[in-house]
């Protein structure tokens, strides 16, 4: 199974349309970085809002770690698109180039071929998460410097300190690389169902789309299906930014404030993926491949 | 001479929805046969070999490959079968060198540069083996996904339509090639075509499927009425040798001339004798050979719905 998966990854980099979501992502990146950059000053503000009227905060705001924050809280819903582009087209592609018909007429079982292609999908899904936290939060702090982060969450606002932030967003780029792994897992269950990739693509932004709708909506009765729901938990690489407090309302350094939800999700999460990718395989197994 | 059994097809059917793909089929193939699969288009033939190649899984009937069961056995078996199906569908993003090498990782073959670019050579792409597939002709590919049935050097060779797209130099490249394969490496060689002639050229047995079922199974002389073989020979006065034959045993309605040919129709068996009367008549005759009528008789055989195996 390592040859195959080792060809699955060539075949991968070897595709230009495979550079289409990097690029995107240094591209996108880049223009916030460039627009925190110039008018950086008054989006704080903007988030700040009435809280400026309020607290006096002194130091560098618009640092290094906060636009890594904002980076990931606008990407992290748009980075499923660009997995889908891949991980929908690993069977469905092969099928519409009429390669999977010689591919599953040699000697490696289907077993091995849904589970060499899911990892060299997970290896491209990773790579991109590994890029875009490189220009995320490296080129970020290189551009931006660094300092305490300051977060406005619901009711309240976090400081987190310079020397506590590191560990906290290689957590979150765990969970996050967690999360788009189980996009990957869709999008490729529903690549075997398909003989060209705009159909599963397509179909794994819409699951997206209304998955989150449920999610972010509070009605008694999507409240029920939320706990269930994959996008519910993919959101939860955000714990990592929660902090605990003491008796005196003071945060503790290297705590999390919730390290249940994010155990919670990642178990959810992991369910997901097995249980996709054992129906990949079974699908696989029954199909008859007329392509 | 006693050859092993390759593939052994017992009472093989597949349905989808509503149709039958492939009705109670059975046959047979030997070491060294080139086993001509001949049908009409939708008859069943690449269902047929779909199921010889897994991709498809048949709902009931048995596959022997080699003496095992194909369903418990796939990956021992698949690794020495090359199978070229239906159009040469390769990776066109990559090299035609590059897909060689996948392929022949893929069938489990230790792939050296040399080996590569010998298999190349051999279909006659090795001049273009560092382009990519994308910028191929149709021919160019065919060659290329006929490279890739051999690479691994298999045993059993089943090439589903091998001659679309190639040019007429191609094709007698490619028959010449089916050949070798089966004189000189004792190959077992399964192709399936619509074209009769290609078959007709080629195979040594042949299997006619129509609608799904088998219509008929035996030598490409057994399949041609054995009473009806036409003989055409060249010869330089035509109408004196017409007398003679007219006066001979061999004096039949079948006779026919054009320029200098004469054609008649004979037992097959008596080709040999008839050759003899020609010699013995100081006749001169320029060419004889058998003059196939295969395609005649597909087209009658595939009208009829009843099962023969000669």
């Amino acid at each position: 199974m390592y040859t195959l998966f080792k060809i699955e990854l060539y075949k991968i980099f070897k595709r230009p349309r495979t550079y289409i979501a990097f690029i995107a992502i240094t591209a996108l990146i880049g223009i916030i970085q460039l627009g925190l950059k110039v008018d950086g000053k008054e989006y704080i503000s903007f988030v700040l809002g009435d809280l400026s009227n309020t607290l006096q905060i002194n130091g560098n705001l618009c640092n290094g770690y906060f636009v890594c924050y904002c980076i990931l809280q606008l990407l992290l819903i748009h980075v499923p698109l660009l997995i889908a582009l891949i991980a929908a087209d690993m069977i469905s592609g092969e099928a519409n180039m009429g390669t999977l018909r010689l591919l599953l007429s040699k000697p490696i079982s289907r077993t091995e071929v849904v589970l060499a292609k899911f990892f060299a999908a997970s290896v491209y899904t990773i790579l991109l998460l590994v890029w875009l936290a490189f220009l995320a939060l490296f080129i970020s702090i290189f551009i931006f410097g660094t300092d305490d982060i300051f977060l406005i969450k619901n009711n309240y606002a976090v400081q987190i300190a310079a020397n506590d932030i590191m560990w906290r967003y290689a957590g979150a780029f765990v969970f996050a690389a967690l999360a788009m792994l189980t996009v990957t897992a869709l999008a490729f269950f529903l690549s075997v169902f398909s003989e060209n990739s705009i159909g599963p693509i397509v179909t794994t932004i819409s699951i997206i789309i209304f998955f989150t709708i449920f999610s972010t909506m509070s009605i008694p009765l999507f409240n029920k299906i939320k706990p269930f729901l994959f996008t519910t938990h993919m959101v939860a690489w955000k714990e990592f930014f929660d902090l605990k407090v003491d008796v005196n309302n003071i945060s503790i350094t290297g705590s999390i404030y919730r390290p249940d939800k994010i155990i919670n999700s990642v178990v959810v999460l992991l369910i997901h993926i097995i249980t996709l990718v054992s129906l990949s395989i079974y699908a696989l197994k029954k199909k008859d491949i007329l392509s | 001479m006693q050859t092993s059994e390759i593939i052994q097809v017992k009472n093989l059917s597949k349905q989808f929805s509503k149709i039958n793909a492939v009705n109670d089929i059975s046959f047979t193939v030997h070491q060294g046969d080139i086993y001509g699969f001949l049908g009409q288009n939708g008859a069943g033939k690449s269902t047929t070999i779909r199921m010889l190649l897994t991709l498809i899984k048949p709902n009931s009937g048995s596959i022997k490959i080699f003496g095992k069961d194909l369903q418990h056995n796939k990956k021992e078996i698949l690794k020495n079968i090359g199978a070229l199906i239906e159009k040469p569908d390769v990776y066109k993003f990559l090299t035609a060198y590059q897909n060689l090498k996948i392929f022949a990782q893929l069938s489990g073959c230790k792939v050296s540069r040399e080996m590569l670019m010998n298999q190349l050579e051999m279909v006659g792409l090795a001049n273009r083996a560092h382009d990519v597939v994308k910028t191929f002709s149709q021919g160019m590919k065919q060659r290329l996904g006929i490279a890739i049935a051999l690479v691994h050097n298999p045993d059993l060779v089943i090439l589903d339509e091998p001659t679309n797209g190639l040019d007429p130099q191609g094709i007698a490249d490619i028959r010449n090639l089916i050949k070798k394969l089966s004189k000189e490496f004792n190959k077992t060689v399964l192709i399936s075509s619509h074209l009769l002639n290609e078959i007709e050229q080629v195979a040594t047995k042949i299997l006619i499927i129509d609608k799904g079922k088998k219509i008929i199974e035996g030598t490409k002389q057994q399949l041609l009425d054995p009473e009806q073989t036409v003989v055409e020979f060249e010869t330089i006065d035509v109408d004196y040798v017409k007398s003679i034959l007219k006066q001979s045993k061999w004096n039949s309605e079948t006779i026919t001339s054009f320029n200098n040919n004469i054609s008649l129709s004979l037992p097959y068996q008596q080709i040999p004798n008839f050759h003899k009367f020609l010699v013995e008549n100081n006749i001169v005759v320029f060419s004889l050979h058998q003059r196939n009528n295969l395609e005649d008789y597909f087209i009658k055989v595939t009208k009829e719905k009843h099962v023969h195996t000669i």
